[in-house]
């Protein structure tokens, strides 16, 4: 959630030389490259500042994206970025939290607190870099591998049918789902940029290509397949949405596959009214009163 | 000084209202004057099985349940099956008049004469045992109109006829016990509370402000108990997916400047240990609270053991600082507890309350907490001195970075779980690598020279305690039973201390060593079958006790256990 006054506040300094340029550990070629710079060009869009944005990550090739942009930086553990951006944004309601690893740390280390990100519906962004592939560990099958698709790890092809995060989050009913392609760089910019607006848990799933290890879906693969939703597609419905995040095959639909208006988590929470964790003081008054029910 | 307590067991089938009775009882108690140490032992199931609330009771201070029984209240005929052995001579049972109390002093009571409803039972067995006692009946009425204060006063009433009816009854029946003797008037209010209640409360005052977890017994209750009164303190109590995300997220939340505690139990924690490197690893402050139960595995879920030090100790791989305290009251559960969060915050590194299942659910008396009297803790630093150069993992002589929160200020906070460069990035510089190492052990030289000091109990001589015959030595809720143990020893003539770890990491020997050694014998008193706080001390100090009393088959240590299993030993 981006605040109107802090918007204002910072856009009209914001470019993006602030979010710097670093060398990287990457392919050239991977998928990563324009994911981060989609990320910047949709940060510096919402006029954000670099030390108004908390970038929660695993572990991963992808996690490591933070590492190459100015922002304050949490890298935890491998699929563990969605409590730890939860426990940021329950300490914290006036940061832009965002979350970003990939499908293997999201989808199947992380698959549990994927599920309780969406029940939960806090107040933060996942962009899920969606090469599948794990990458960091050289070429296993990860969640969205293809059934068949042969690997190192599944020589015989990978047995299991893979994981269609995009259908789990409508099914759930997220508030706000949607899926990229690294090579549309300005329309995934413009998706994050929603995502990011939106007030609530909200899915970026970002295709990418990993050019090292998937010989499959690759970036011609993606490009020959994706197709921009058009006005025709109305994400407020849910049977639409689904249909849509059903497909894939031979065409694939990016963009806004579904939104609705269910509320944050801790709207009407009282503790969380309170501001942020760090600018509260020890109530010792209302202490005493806590411990008098003990007499 | 011999035992003068008076110990009444309520027992019956889970869902019979015994924790009820005992609760309303143990309260009464308290306010009387009188002192008030409860045992719970109960089985992993909601309805049915055999559990029982045990109330220690009397004028002389004590920290242990302990074996006998004067007073048993049985809400079925299988309590006086399974208790009667420990009757005392004197003793008295309390039982339906339906039950078979053949060969034993029994209150046979007609609870459908005295309560019309099946519910009222417990105030009927409530009304008994308080005239029993010889307790002024205004106490207890005083408690059900408390108890019963959302349901109106046409339940009050009728409940309070019920006691009265069956105070009256007890008077007409010749029952012979003694009452308990008068307490004197107490000078001021005290608390009635658990272990866990008074971890809980530490926390409060210690400024915790969020805490995560998963529910697992014995550790939930320190959760419920903040959940409990986050209406008046603000505190953001969240329920976790799993045990992996409760750890993540208090990390999460700490980093953005949050207070965070995460309690859970041996099973529990176990899916935490990698969390427990990542704060070791990213300087995060974090306090859990490990409630230790039998294990391995599932073990005896309800029960209690004091097993998973050495889990605690090296949980996480990798090497980083950490400090382990094992509260021995309900005091110290409060003051340990603030302790840890202080410790946390000012080596920015996960610190663990050790507590059991004995003591998280023992209902005790205490005195006040002095919330006035405790030592500041800082709270989170906003905004470095220059924000363009900061450095979040900056070099420095005791290893102590300043720890920013970021978002307060143009300060970007860079923490990354990889070896990590001053500014927070991943690197591979080995020198680096060497330095970091360095900083963070060195916060465990800082975590060491503040360690609580074991306290000393018994006579000492000019030289430590030379002239002490016995050390008992032990760690967390075993405290109590070892206080009682030397007392008896006392009464043989037999001249005893008691050493007992509040703090058990890092250890710093220079505080206990000479008193080891200066003793003619030294005995360590563990709640687990392999003696770890013992292989702990011989660890760090080549010291290795004459003997040790343990005990492993999930109940409480008692001063009785001790001194039988010292009998082999001396």
């Amino acid at each position: 959630m981006v605040s109107p006054e802090k918007r204002s506040e910072a856009s009209a300094a914001v470019s993006v030389d602030d979010y710097g340029q670093f060398d990287t550990a990457w392919c050239p070629g991977c998928g990563n490259h324009s994911l981060l710079a989609a990320m910047k060009q949709a940060l510096v869009g919402l006029g954000l500042a670099p030390h108004q944005v908390l970038v929660v990550t695993g572990i991963g090739q992808a996690a490591k994206a933070p590492l190459y942009m100015n922002c304050n930086m949490l890298t935890g553990l491998h699929g563990r970025s969605l409590p730890a951006a939860t426990g940021a944004r329950l300490a914290n309601p006036d940061l832009t939290i965002i979350a970003e690893s990939g499908d293997g740390c999201n989808y199947g280390e992380g698959g549990n607190h994927f599920l309780a990100a969406i029940r939960r519906n806090v107040d933060l962004t996942l962009v899920a870099h969606d090469n599948g592939i794990y990458g960091l560990t050289k070429g296993q099958a990860s969640p969205t591998t293809g059934k068949g698709q042969v690997t190192k790890a599944q020589p015989f092809g990978q047995p299991s049918e893979p994981f269609n995060p995009v259908a789990v989050a409508v099914t759930m009913g997220a508030g706000f789902v949607a899926r990229g392609f690294t090579g549309e760089p300005e329309h995934l910019a413009g998706l994050i940029q929603q995502a990011v607006q939106h007030k609530g848990f909200s899915l970026v799933d970002v295709f990418q290509p990993c050019v090292t290890f998937n010989h499959v879906n690759t970036f011609a693969w993606y490009k020959q397949r994706c197709y921009k939703l058009g006005p025709e597609h109305d994400p407020r419905s849910r049977d639409q949405a689904l249909d849509r995040a059903l497909e894939f095959g031979e065409r694939i639909p990016i963009g806004v596959l579904y939104a609705n208006d269910r509320p944050a988590f801790g709207v009407d929470l009282p503790t969380l009214k309170l501001g942020p964790l760090a600018l509260r003081q020890p109530d010792f008054e209302a202490l005493r009163g806590v411990m008098r029910s003990y007499l | 000084m011999p035992d003068s307590s008076i110990v009444i067991l309520v027992g019956g089938e889970a869902g019979q209202g015994l924790v009820t009775i005992g609760q309303l009882m143990a309260k009464a108690l308290v306010r009387a004057g009188y002192e008030v140490c409860v045992s719970q032992d109960y089985q992993s199931r909601i309805r049915g099985g055999h559990n029982t609330f045990v109330i220690r009771t009397g004028l002389d201070v004590f920290h242990a349940p302990c074996d006998k029984v004067d007073i048993l209240v049985a809400l079925n005929a299988e309590t006086v099956a399974r208790h009667k052995s420990q009757l005392t001579p004197g003793s008295i049972v309390v039982a339906d008049e339906a039950i078979d109390t053949t060969g034993l002093n029994a209150l046979r009571v007609p609870f459908r004469t005295l309560a019309s409803k099946v519910v009222q039972d417990n105030v009927v067995a409530l009304g008994v045992l308080g005239q029993t006692l010889c307790k002024d009946i205004g106490l207890l009425e005083q408690l059900l109109r408390e108890q019963f204060a959302k349901k109106g006063q046409e339940v009050i009433d009728q409940n309070l006829a019920v006691l009265r009816a069956a105070y009256a009854w007890v008077k007409t029946q010749d029952h012979g016990f003694a009452c308990l003797p008068p307490a004197p008037a107490y000078p001021a209010e005290r608390l009635m509370l658990t272990g866990n209640e008074a971890i809980a409360l530490g926390a409060l005052a210690a400024g915790c402000n969020f805490c995560s977890f998963y529910p697992m017994t014995p550790g939930s209750s320190v959760a419920l108990t903040l959940a409990e009164h986050a209406k008046f303190m603000g505190t953001v109590v969240e329920q976790a997916e799993d045990e992996i995300a409760a750890a993540n997220m208090a990390i999460g939340a700490a980093s953005a400047g949050g207070r965070a505690l995460v309690p859970t139990a041996g099973g529990g924690f176990a899916l935490m240990c990698e969390a427990v490197s990542l704060a070791g690893m990213l300087e995060t402050p974090v306090v859990f609270v490990v409630a230790m139960r039998p294990g391995p595995a599932t073990g005896l879920p309800t029960r209690t053991e004091q097993a998973d030090l050495n889990l605690v100790l090296h949980a996480g791989h990798g090497e980083f600082p950490r400090a382990v305290f094992a509260p021995g009251s309900i005091a110290e559960c409060f003051s340990l507890t603030h302790r840890a969060f202080a410790m946390a915050e000012k080596y920015q590194s996960p610190v663990f309350i050790l507590t059991d299942q004995y003591l998280a659910d023992s209902l005790q008396n205490a005195e006040p907490f002095n919330i006035d009297g405790l030592p500041e803790i800082p709270g989170p630093l906003l905004e470095p001195a220059n924000p363009a150069t900061y450095k979040r993992f900056a070099l420095t002589a005791d290893g102590i970075s300043p720890r920013v929160i970021p978002g307060f200020s143009k300060a970007l906070v860079i923490a990354d779980s990889d070896e990590h460069t001053e500014d927070g990035k991943l690197t591979e510089d080995l020198t680096v690598r060497v330095q970091m190492v360095d900083k963070r052990l060195a916060k465990g030289q800082g975590l060491a020279a503040e360690a609580v000091p074991p306290s000393l109990f018994g006579e000492e001589g000019p030289n430590g305690s030379k002239d002490v015959d016995l050390l008992l030595v032990c760690w967390g809720s075993t405290f109590g039973a070892a206080l009682e143990a030397r007392e008896r020893l006392a009464e043989q003539g037999r001249s005893a201390a008691v050493l007992h770890f509040g703090q058990v990491w890092p250890l710093a020997p220079d505080q206990f060593l000479p008193r080891l050694i200066a003793a003619k014998r030294t005995v360590c008193v563990e709640g687990n079958a392999t003696g770890q706080l013992a292989r702990l001390i011989r660890q760090e100090t080549g010291f290795r006790f004459q003997g040790q009393v343990l005990r492993y088959d999930g109940l409480p240590i008692t001063a009785a256990y001790i001194l039988r299993g010292l009998e082999s030993i001396l």
